[in-house]
């Protein structure tokens, strides 16, 4: 194997993959992140998102709540039994906001937790928050 | 004078907050719900209102506060008190007084219930101290927010952490209530920063952040002096992370090298 470190995967941007069945939902994101310095990737499903971690594994997962193919929670589960407690974060995103929800989220292992629709502010916010800033800030 | 000049003036005077010529929308923006009320037309017209009008220029200080905040702005300074802050101060002063902490411009009460919470995670880390936590504000309508302790869904997600949303909180309706332990930590309080603190006694703990950036450089050493009059022996003192000390006090120096919290140097405290 050639373990060349290419400048390329040398890089210090945080990097994120955008899990949502959306592809509005992800361009968005995709859109405020990479204007913050964050790296992007994507996944329109759990499935996909799991897989997608097995190959790189990204700082943040900001994830969907309700999808087809695999749900925001049964992604988060996954991710918690292939990777451990800690890695990556994972920001769940919904429109719900009951306490016994963001309750369910956090046992099952999610960081934290955003209400949709967000925005600029919201979502640069909750990176910061978890000490995960852009690389052109 | 122009009108501009005269509230510009005024404000400064009951405030300190500095209103430059570039100002002039902030004027007619903010001011023009009263102006309405009043049933007169524009800023300009209130200026002569306001000469004999003590609750009048109250209000219109007010309408010209920003009162933008969040849960643990910044997040350092916060680690900061946590890791070294508190068993710093502990270690200096043993004993059980209450720790006693003041955020001296609270706006809506975010930062001071930031700091209960942090207090209240501590918990055998405070050594069995009680925390007193005093907000003060010169605007009356955040300070009745704050004392409410109920936030917006929007509020709660900038910069809480959500374990400490669901630990801390409960929901009613749409927003959040922070719960009565919390609450009961803290007491909010109308208090301007030009007065003279010496009745608020001292602290172990100032943060006053985000609200020297308002005032122009005499003010800010005015102000910065009444702080610095206000720490105990060894207390400390956290500004906004784009303010400094420099060149407007030479009593503070800041700790460890971090740029946002500041001490008296020992001499010099023995010395003062
Ligand atoms: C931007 S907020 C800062 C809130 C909080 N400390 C933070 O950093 O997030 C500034 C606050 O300072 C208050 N303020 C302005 N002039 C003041 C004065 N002379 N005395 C007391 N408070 C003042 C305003 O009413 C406003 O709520």
């Amino acid at each position: 194997m050639e373990a060349v470190m290419t400048p390329t995967n040398q890089s210090v941007a945080t990097r994120i993959l955008v899990v949502d069945d959306s592809r509005v939902v992800r361009k968005v994101a995709r859109r405020i992140l990479e204007e913050a310095g964050y790296d992007v990737a994507e996944a329109g499903d759990g499935a996909q998102a799991l897989a997608q971690c097995h190959v790189t594994l990204p700082d943040v997962v900001l994830l969907d709540w309700n999808m087809p193919v695999m749900n925001g929670i049964d992604c988060l589960r996954g991710l918690r039994r292939d990777f451990g407690p800690d890695e990556p974060s994972v920001i769940l995103c919904t429109t719900e906001n009951g306490a016994d929800f963001i309750v369910s989220a956090i046992e099952a292992g999610a960081q934290e937790y955003i209400m949709k629709p967000f925005d600029d502010a919201i979502l640069i916010g909750k990176l910061e928050q978890l000490g995960l800033t852009g690389r052109r800030q | 004078m122009t009108s501009f000049e005269e509230i510009a003036t005024l404000v400064k005077s009951r405030s300190g907050l500095t209103l430059g010529p570039d100002k002039t929308y902030l004027l007619e923006t903010r001011l023009e719900a009263i102006a309405r009320r009043l049933g007169v037309a524009g800023y300009e017209a209130l200026a002569p209102l306001l000469r004999h009008d003590r609750l009048l220029q109250a209000e219109v200080v007010e309408a010209l506060t920003t009162n933008e905040t969040l849960f643990f702005r910044d997040t350092r300074p916060f680690d900061h008190v946590r890791t070294v802050g508190v068993p710093r101060l502990l270690a200096g002063r043993p004993g059980n007084a209450p720790l006693r902490v003041w955020s001296a411009a609270a706006s809506t009460g975010q930062e001071a219930y930031s700091l209960a919470m942090l207090f209240s995670e501590m918990g055998a880390a405070l050594c069995g101290r009680a925390v007193q936590i005093l907000g003060t504000d010169i605007a009356r309508i955040p300070l009745a927010r704050a004392r409410e302790g109920l936030y917006s869904q929007f509020e709660v997600q900038r910069g809480l952490p959500a374990r400490m949303l669901v630990k801390y909180f409960r929901k009613e309706d749409e927003s959040w209530r922070l719960i009565k332990p919390i609450r009961d930590m803290v007491e909010f309080r109308e208090w301007n920063l030009l007065s003279d603190a010496g009745s608020l006694g001292r602290f172990d703990i100032i943060f006053c952040r985000n609200v020297l950036i308002y005032f122009d450089p005499p003010t800010k050493s005015r102000v910065l002096e009444m702080l610095t009059a206000r720490l105990v022996p060894g207390g400390l003192l956290f500004l906004g992370a784009a303010e400094s000390v420099t060149g407007l006090t030479s009593s503070l120096r800041p700790v460890g090298g971090e740029h946002f919290v500041f001490e008296v140097p020992r001499v010099a405290a023995t010395v003062g």
